[in-house]
């Protein structure tokens, strides 16, 4: 008896938006036996990780303020990952964006000007997108691998940020602590919801994800990439340029990645700070991937995502869970949808063994040719 | 010596097939089909593209299973669970696409089919002897990239003989050779059938089972539609059974010598970055308004790389711009969208994942290269023109398929040879070149397709058609070249010239042709 893993010749179109549910639904199983283990009460668990932390407005503000980045990451990374440009460097991007924008802000620290806060956008934006255009660059010229590439700049990224809150961007009266100094309200995101901490990043978030949506579904650069991503020679025959392709997928990733950097230092975080992503641009690949790369998948994902977070630290402060429990929340929830997906396109077959009656025909059949 | 047809005698069948069925998840395809093959028979398996030949013959070698029926060899019953078994009771197939290292020699590649221990000198003396016996002369020593295309069949076909089968099937075994060595094949083939061997013998082509076979089992849409003496039979009633109605004709209108050149070659050379692709060689041709161009040649002779070259496709090579003008325009440095822009339009020869996006719907295709025709405004897509525009090509070219929303993978290589064929045409091209226009597509659309193109070209269009197929650019070609090694022949009218010549150029042997000197290299 042998297995085998053979495609499927008609791969379902449901179990293709299906498969995102069954992952979710598997990683709550698995997150259930695995507190059973630990010698927690599972529901305990359960309310502890997805009921608790959203129970009251400030946590579904909560909510709104983790998915926010996420969600904005994992649209421009999505535009690429269409093409099937692998941009792993998004968490470097945000931290360039981060000092881009949050460079303004300390260099105009005096201005209450309205256009300070814009122009910190854009900044973000520039220096996110000056970051993955590195990866851009010697891709096309080079043909190197974007994917270590774009990968190793995020600890180059996050370096520059911490020698710069160590030293030069230093608050002067902040007691030799690495961080910069609190940015002014004109430097500063407004709450849009009283008593919580969701700021208007999360509107700018929505608006990036609305745009998405219009570049993937309506136009024809999105159209174009898609096709470079699904079938490399008819791109060539169509005459389409794979070189932009390359181009506009990292661009769109690092400015993605850059507005959300500025976006957490100018909003919940409000100054510098050697660290200002707990790994949102990992974990903006996982929610593209669970999101099936779609703007409003994506949507979806970033409030699961966000909702893990929150839930690991919940669970931290009310079972006395390690810290840990959420990066294994996110790799169990990967995982299962990795799986979910191998067999929406393969199956397993059983193979019976070649059965003797046969081979004694052969053998008959051998002897009197 | 039996011949297989009307001996008396009782013979225990070779091979007896007991309504097999093979079903797939969208299409029957083999519905309860038997067929009996005597020893020493030649057996024609005749159908369309999709009638489920090829579904039958992978039966019998054991690389797909039936889901119902019953397999009998030499009378008893058998289970065919893998090629290794059919090879072990004595099936031999030799396939339309070889499988073959090009790296390796002829020995070396046929001792990995060798399933016993063996020495390679000995297995070396072994073929050269069977390959003399049965008249197919092969150098067990050279290397496969060096053989042309007959070649490497015999080595396919040496290969099986020497496992002794009493079955070889070959699949559409005569697509890639000339008229003259098609003769040889079949000699080979009757010296086999001779010997007892039986032989399955799987095509569409009428003419070549009527001179060759001894009995022919017709299939249409998975079923046996007839069994017939193909020596009795006409070719237009063996079409008839074939696809259930008559040959369609196409309509040719007299050659008037064309308008002015749209598509102009001037001495193009060029190295083919492929260790085993072909170099073009000092290559000129012209093609007027109004006329159908076509290239005759054995595949691997340098057609690849001259569509390549037309297309656009190649990275542009600044030091040796290729020297084509489209529509008046020097287009050496364009890129095949810039050539598109120009009138040109562009059929390949492989459809899915060049011509076609695979997961893509047939309206998002025919976004692919249609956008020009006014799809795209402001950088956003018009899909209900997009729609529109796959909705015609699909009406009408006779696209078989769920409508527009089907994915290009879902369609049979035939219905999307079609779809692609016909959004080429539909954007109004001023040059159209096509690869294979036919090749796989059913002999009802061929003679859809052809006529489309002739069309085409009474409307003024310059054509451009590559293909394998002699008979297909006999009867659609205004003037035909041969390439042959990389080198282009004399033109010719197609109505001064006639097959055996084109087939006799095909092996190089034309003035200034690569074997014009040298006549025994000819395969």
């Amino acid at each position: 008896m042998r297995f085998k893993i053979e495609a499927r010749p008609q791969p379902s179109a449901r179990m293709a938006y299906l498969s995102p549910l069954i992952a979710v639904g598997l990683t709550l199983f698995t997150g259930l036996i695995l507190s059973t283990l630990v010698g927690t009460n599972p529901l305990d668990a359960f309310y502890a990780f997805f009921i608790a932390p959203i129970d009251d407005w400030y946590g579904l503000g909560e909510l709104g303020v983790k998915a926010a980045p996420l969600m904005l990451i994992a649209v421009g990374l999505a535009i690429g990952f269409r093409a099937n440009i692998w941009n792993i460097g998004a968490e470097g991007q945000l931290a360039v964006g981060a000092i881009c924008g949050g460079g303004l802000a300390l260099w105009f620290y005096e201005s209450s000007s309205v256009f300070l806060l814009p122009a910190m956008i854009v900044a973000g934006c520039i220096g996110g997108m000056l970051w993955s255009s590195i990866p851009a660059f010697l891709r096309t010229r080079f043909n190197t691998n974007e994917i270590l590439v774009s990968l190793m700049l995020n600890y180059v990224a996050v370096l520059i940020l911490s020698y710069l809150v160590h030293d030069p961007w230093r608050d002067p009266s902040g007691f030799n602590f690495p961080e910069s100094r609190l940015f002014t309200d004109a430097a500063s995101l407004p709450i849009i919801l009283d008593g919580t901490r969701l700021h208007a990043g999360f509107i700018i978030a929505l608006l990036v994800v609305a745009l998405g949506w219009v570049f993937v579904r309506k136009s024809f650069v999105g159209y174009k990439m898609q096709v470079v991503g699904m079938a490399d020679s008819a791109a060539l025959y169509a005459g389409f340029r794979r070189k932009h392709m390359v181009w506009i997928g990292l661009l769109a990733g690092g400015g993605a990645a850059g507005i959300a950097g500025i976006s957490e230092v100018a909003g919940p975080i409000g100054q510098l700070l050697p660290s200002v992503s707990p790994g949102y641009g990992y974990a903006a690949i996982i929610v593209a991937f669970v999101g099936r790369l779609h703007p409003v998948g994506i949507l979806f994902a970033s409030l699961l995502m966000s909702l893990l977070y929150l839930g690991g630290e919940s669970a931290q402060m009310l079972l006395g869970l390690p810290s840990a429990v959420t990066g294994v929340f996110q790799g169990v929830l990967l995982f299962f949808l990795l799986a979910a997906d191998l067999f929406i396109n393969y199956r397993i077959r059983r193979e019976p063994a070649v059965s003797p009656i046969v081979a004694a025909t052969a053998a008959d059949t051998e002897v009197t040719p | 010596m039996t011949d297989g047809a009307g001996n008396p005698q009782i013979v225990t069948m070779r091979l007896e097939l007991r309504n097999i069925t093979k079903a797939y998840p969208a299409v029957i395809a083999n519905d309860d089909v038997s067929l009996e093959v005597l020893p020493g028979e030649i057996h024609a398996v005749l159908g369309e593209n999709g009638a489920g030949k090829s579904t039958l013959m992978k039966v019998i070698y054991g690389v797909t299973k039936a889901d119902a029926g019953k397999i009998l060899w030499n009378g008893k019953a058998v289970n065919i669970p893998n090629p290794a078994q059919a090879r072990r009771l004595g099936i031999g197939m030799v396939f339309q696409h070889f499988s073959l290292f090009e790296t390796l020699t002829v020995a070396e590649n046929i001792a990995l089919a060798v399933e016993e221990e063996f020495d390679l000198d000995a297995l070396s003396t072994r073929i050269r002897e069977v390959s003399e016996r049965y008249g197919l002369p092969l150098d067990p020593r050279r290397l496969v990239h060096s053989l042309s295309v007959g070649e490497r069949q015999r080595v396919e076909i040496v290969r099986c003989l020497l496992q002794e089968p009493q079955l070889l099937i070959m699949d559409e075994p005569t697509s890639v050779l000339t008229p003259q060595a098609v003769r040889k094949l079949f000699e080979t083939l009757r010296r086999l059938a001779d010997e007892d061997c039986s032989i399955l013998y799987i095509s569409h082509k009428l003419e070549e089972i009527r001179v060759l076979c001894h009995k022919a089992t017709v299939m249409r849409g998975g079923k046996v539609t007839g069994e017939a003496d193909p020596r009795q039979e006409t070719v237009a009633s063996l079409a008839r059974m074939m696809i259930g109605r008559d040959l369609p004709v196409c309509e040719h209108p007299e050659f008037d010598g064309g308008g002015e050149p749209l598509l102009v070659i001037d001495g193009l050379s060029q190295k083919s970055d492929d260790p085993f692709g072909t170099d073009l060689k000092d290559i000129h041709l012209s093609v007027r308004s109004g006329e159908i161009f076509g290239i005759a040649g054995i595949s691997g002779n340098g057609q690849k790389e001259l569509l390549a070259a037309l297309s656009g496709e190649l990275p542009i090579d600044r030091a040796n711009i290729a020297p084509i003008t489209i529509c008046g325009v020097a287009a050496g440095t364009l890129r095949a969208d810039g050539r598109r822009d120009l009138g040109m339009a562009f059929v390949p020869e492989e459809r899915l994942g060049r011509g076609a996006v695979p997961p893509m719907s047939l309206s998002d295709n025919a976004l692919l290269t249609g956008h020009r025709t006014g799809m795209v405004r402001f950088g956003l897509i018009e899909d209900a023109l997009a729609r529109v525009f796959a909705e015609r090509c699909v009406e009408d070219f006779d696209v078989r398929c769920a409508g527009v929303h089907a994915t290009a993978r879902s369609l049979s290589g035939g219905n999307l040879q079609k779809f692609i064929v016909g959004r080429e045409i539909l954007q109004n091209p001023r040059v159209l070149v096509v690869a294979q226009p036919t090749w796989g597509v059913d002999v009802g659309a061929a003679a859809a397709i052809r006529q489309a193109l002739i069309d085409l070209r009474n409307a003024g269009v310059a054509i451009f058609v590559v293909s394998e197929e002699l008979e297909e650019l006999f009867e659609i070609c205004d003037r035909i070249a041969v390439i042959a090694d990389g080198r282009l022949s004399p033109v010719k009218r197609s109505s001064d010239t006639d097959m055996e010549e084109i087939g006799l150029w095909m092996s190089g042997m034309f003035p200034g042709g690569p074997a014009a000197e040298d006549v025994s290299h000819a395969v």
